[in-house]
């Protein structure tokens, strides 16, 4: 399993590594409409910068930066935003998740307001997904205690 | 004993999949049931309908849009399952 390191090598690439990845899962989340990616590939990339984070130093790195309340309330704003968009046109008469009628809200042409309404979508897909895998990481990594991530000679104490 | 009846039923079962799968249309045959169905008009109308230059994400956000969102309430259950089975607070008590 995953123990605490300290080494300065793996220290400063997570380090050097992990802006980068966070700005790549926004690309990955930003050019979804017209190329591979999207909501659910940008959110996991977003959650591995995390968990790289919680592997190269530990645990308290990622919970001073995500706590468990903030990353509890992500994980339902994502599907908030989500059904929000979607519910937001039928209060203009139009269908659930009927981009179009979001150009009555935004003061737009019905065509930017579908290319809005999709990002808004596909912006609570990458929040949920990203929320969701870091919490279940958390929570298989350290056994439900947040306390530190296992080692092998507490998992190998457990079992005996 | 049981593992050879076991044996015996898995490879006819196998035999017979193997069979069936031979029965399927070829790879990439236009004439397809499931090109003939909604695919054509997902590839003909979606720039008129959607506007979506790409028609992967007028499918994923458009047409299956409920199957998206249902999609993202599922991984968020999962989540919500996981951490009620294996979160253990301190002080004992659930959240």
């Amino acid at each position: 399993m995953v123990r605490d390191l300290d080494d300065i090598i793996i220290r400063t690439s997570a380090r050097i590594m992990v802006p980068f990845m966070q700005i790549y899962s926004l690309y990955v989340f930003a050019h979804g409409h017209i190329s591979p990616g999207g909501g659910f590939q940008g959110g996991c990339i977003m959650a591995a910068s995390f968990i790289l984070l919680a592997v190269a130093y530990n645990l308290n790195k990622v919970k001073t930066r995500l706590t468990e309340r903030r990353n509890a309330l992500f994980c339902s704003l994502g599907v908030f935003i989500f059904a929000a968009t979607g519910l937001v046109p039928v209060l203009f008469a139009g269908n659930f998740l009927d981009y179009g009628k979001w150009s009555k809200v935004l003061f737009t042409d019905p065509i930017m307001a579908r290319y809005y309404g999709m990002a808004m979508i596909e912006l609570g897909v990458e929040i949920t997904v990203m929320a969701v895998m870091v919490s279940i990481f958390l929570d298989l990594a350290t056994a439900g205690k947040h306390e530190k991530i296992l080692e092998e000679k507490d998992v190998r104490n457990d079992t005996e | 004993m049981n593992k050879v009846y076991a044996l015996i039923i898995s490879v006819i079962v196998g035999l017979l999949l193997v069979y069936s799968a031979s029965e399927f249309p070829k790879w990439s045959d236009p004439n397809q049931p499931a090109s003939l169905h909604v695919s054509p008009r997902y590839i003909e109308k979606t720039v008129e309908e959607t506007k979506v230059p790409n028609a992967v994400t007028s499918v994923l956000a458009d047409y299956r849009g409920y199957d998206t969102m249902f999609e993202t309430s599922v991984i968020f259950t999962a989540g919500v399952a996981v951490m009620m089975l294996l979160r253990r607070p301190k002080n004992g008590k659930r959240p």
